[in-house]
């Protein structure tokens, strides 16, 4: 009986889903908004990647929401788990090293690609301007890093005080730099504060890289945390 | 040349959320609902990204295959893409706040079993 309206309900969606995809019909034109995007990022922020442009100058306060938002999660991850770790930790991390000791594979080959793991991650933040990548996307390339260096060595501890003081003060700086754009630019979180360069170039498109730098460290830091809060 | 590109990305996408939508209803594990919901969450990524295209468009950089004097007519649509990096980090939020009170049920009850927790059914 459940099952059958659990296939009820799939099908109606999928109908309604039918009739969205039937009647949709490929764009031909960008909106307004999308063609001042395109024309402008390029030319008043001097970044060629449009969608980054959008992202750290546009849009630069949903970001900050958004950083927000991680943070939050990574507070509200630590306090729902945080008394498991309390009494128990010993127990249960004694015997997950008895049990699952990573085979020699995992452990040689995290040596191996690590390091290119993080300089990888470390590429993609500061591109972030210049081709496809930015600091969110960066910042999981170094966490996912961090989890293979937890799965190779479960013995590996991370230094919570250290992370939360590099992410604190990642977070510090990215609002400073945005009320050193109302003081010096046109508002907050605006990029002009420094000079816009040659276009294309790493060191270009005014504050972008170093916003990007910051939200790469500054996400990093925090997935690695929310990664390690559930591994006990 | 048969199917134009976001029509075959919005298939797919909304396939995606099907099936999401099927494992939530079918499965009672509390794991496999969350891994329903991530499927969801994807499907409306591909699905927003598809609805971005713009026939014969570009990737919005500035490079080799398009100059600054031509990006506001050979480009796709900017912005739905910008949006999905946005709800992609929210989606990967959600999923760590239900996978830590996932945690926390099991330990109460030392079961997944989505019909052990009855408190809060009418």
């Amino acid at each position: 009986m459940k099952r059958l309206f659990a296939i009820i309900a799939v099908l109606m969606f999928g109908a309604i889903f039918f009739g969205l995809v039937g009647g949709y019909s490929e764009r031909q034109t960008r909106s307004p908004l999308a063609e001042y995007y395109l024309s402008q990022v390029p030319r008043e922020l001097g970044a060629p990647n449009v969608v980054t442009g959008i992202l750290i100058t546009y849009r630069g306060f949903d970001t900050l929401g958004e950083v927000a938002v991680l943070f939050m999660v990574a507070a509200s991850v630590g306090v729902l788990l945080a008394n498991k770790s309390g009494d128990n930790a010993q127990v249960t991390n004694a015997a997950s090293i008895d049990e699952s000791e990573p085979s020699e594979l995992v452990r040689t080959g995290a040596e191996v690609i690590l390091p290119l793991i993080f300089l990888f991650g470390a590429y993609v933040i500061m591109n972030g301007h210049l081709s496809a990548g930015g600091g969110f996307q960066g910042g999981a390339v170094v966490a996912s890093g961090v989890m293979l260096l937890m799965l190779a060595s479960s013995a590996t501890q991370l230094n919570h005080g250290f992370l939360s003081v590099t992410e604190s003060l990642a977070g510090v700086l990215y609002v400073s730099i945005g009320i050193l754009g109302i003081v010096f630019a046109d508002g907050f979180l605006d990029s002009h504060i420094l000079p816009l360069g040659t276009f294309g170039t790493l060191l270009s498109a005014g504050a972008i890289p170093l916003i990007s730098a910051l939200l790469g460290i500054k996400v990093g830091a925090e997935l690695s945390v929310v990664i390690d809060r559930f591994r006990h | 040349m048969g199917l134009p590109v976001s029509q075959i990305l919005l298939v797919t996408g909304f396939c995606l959320i099907l099936i999401g939508l099927a494992g939530i209803f079918v499965h009672r594990n509390i794991l496999r609902i969350i891994i329903g919901f991530s499927l969801i969450d994807t499907g409306i990524h591909v699905v927003m990204v598809a609805t971005g295209y713009v026939t014969g468009g570009t990737a919005p950089i500035i490079d080799a295959a398009l100059d600054k004097a031509n990006a506001a007519t050979n480009a796709v649509d900017p912005i739905p893409s910008a949006l999905v990096v946005t709800a992609i980090v929210i989606g990967f939020s959600v999923t760590a706040i239900m996978l830590s009170f996932a945690i926390r049920l099991y330990d109460a009850r030392k079961t997944l079993d989505i019909d052990a927790f009855t408190e809060s059914k009418w």
